[in-house]
């Protein structure tokens, strides 16, 4: 098959091989974690900071060190700019990295982004010196407004996290790839291979998912499924869909249709 | 007295971090784990001489799975 696509992803000073990115929250087993970033080819996976005295599982790390992924740390559970801040401070110190997959989640219910929590913060941790991935609505103009700041990717959501409910928007998450100049990742509502697929026929650079896969009956079997996904829509956005059209258009030339008597 | 990650503990006047964390038994390097104290990020080559003044609040944090 030709891939007319072999243009890496850059995200700020880094290519990356694949365009599906992982995140780690919801698997059962960290064999199953460790299975899913071998067979998605990932290489860059998602963790969260919490209290060292919580119930944390024990050998995420060794398991991410062994695969060679890179860990993107994120601001999950932040309610306030200040505390994503002062997070992603944490993270940096932890992981030595100044990347940042930022969080500022405004209600408990949808875990939709506090999009003016975000601006704000966003803008301190770039002067800070972070390379910031914002986590953020569907808005372009807040996806331009993040990129206006110096954030080195936008990530909207397709529906809120967890939800698997794919992408509620299409319309406006193309608007999104169109607003900006740095990476489109999709992050967050993703449910099953086609809705990945979607994401990248729209124009996303990439796909960030978690649940989709962790949460999936076979997580390996489902991350195999979701990088074909993200691998074809990308194939197919580069090759240019044919537009849509409310009537038919005969692929088969009308000239020379042989006439027949009537009988 | 301090507070660890939400729970009292008492400790000496003068008290260094690196001692308050030592039972957490920290990695060689400080890669993994972090500290703040009073909202600020202590760097871990600061732990051995960071003087930890009664009151302090520290939040000890490592990665789990998330995101």
């Amino acid at each position: 098959m030709p891939t007319p696509d072999s243009e890496p992803l850059v995200i700020a000073d880094r290519s990356f091989q694949t365009r599906v990115f992982l995140g780690t929250g919801g698997f059962r087993r960290l064999s199953d974690l460790e299975a899913a970033i071998t067979v998605s080819g990932t290489d860059l996976v998602t963790v969260a900071l919490r209290r060292i005295d919580s119930s944390a599982d024990g050998g995420l790390l060794d398991v991410i060190r062994r695969t060679g992924c890179d860990v993107l740390p994120n601001t999950a559970g932040c309610y306030t700019a200040r505390d994503a801040v002062i997070t992603a401070k944490l993270a940096r110190e932890a992981f030595a990295t100044d990347w940042i997959k930022l969080e500022v989640i405004g209600d408990e219910r949808t875990l939709l982004p506090d999009v003016a929590a975000l601006l704000d913060a966003a803008e301190q941790l770039v002067d800070a010196g972070f390379t910031v991935l914002p986590f953020t609505t569907d808005d372009p103009i807040v996806a331009r407004r993040l990129e206006a700041v110096g954030c080195a990717a936008v990530m909207p959501l397709g529906s809120p996290i967890g939800s698997g409910m794919g992408i509620r928007n299409p319309y406006n998450v193309a608007l999104v790839v169109d607003a900006v100049t740095v990476p489109v990742v999709l992050d967050a509502g993703v449910g099953t291979a086609s809705d990945a697929a979607m994401a990248m026929e729209l124009g996303c650079d990439a796909v960030l998912c978690a649940s989709a896969i962790s949460r999936a009956h076979n997580p390996p079997a489902m991350a195999s499924a979701i990088a074909g996904a993200v691998r074809c829509g990308r194939l197919a956005r580069v090759a240019g869909r044919i537009p849509r059209r409310f009537y038919a258009e005969a692929s088969t030339t009308t000239v020379g249709v042989p006439e027949f008597a009537q009988s | 007295m301090i507070e660890l990650n939400g729970r009292p503990l008492p400790t000496c006047p003068g008290c260094k971090l690196s001692k308050i964390l030592a039972e957490f038994d920290p990695p060689g390097d400080g890669r993994g784990i972090a500290v703040a104290v009073d909202g600020e990020v202590i760097p871990w080559s600061e732990w051995t001489h960071f003087v930890v003044q009664d009151g302090a609040r520290l939040e000890l944090v490592r990665a789990v799975q998330g995101g």
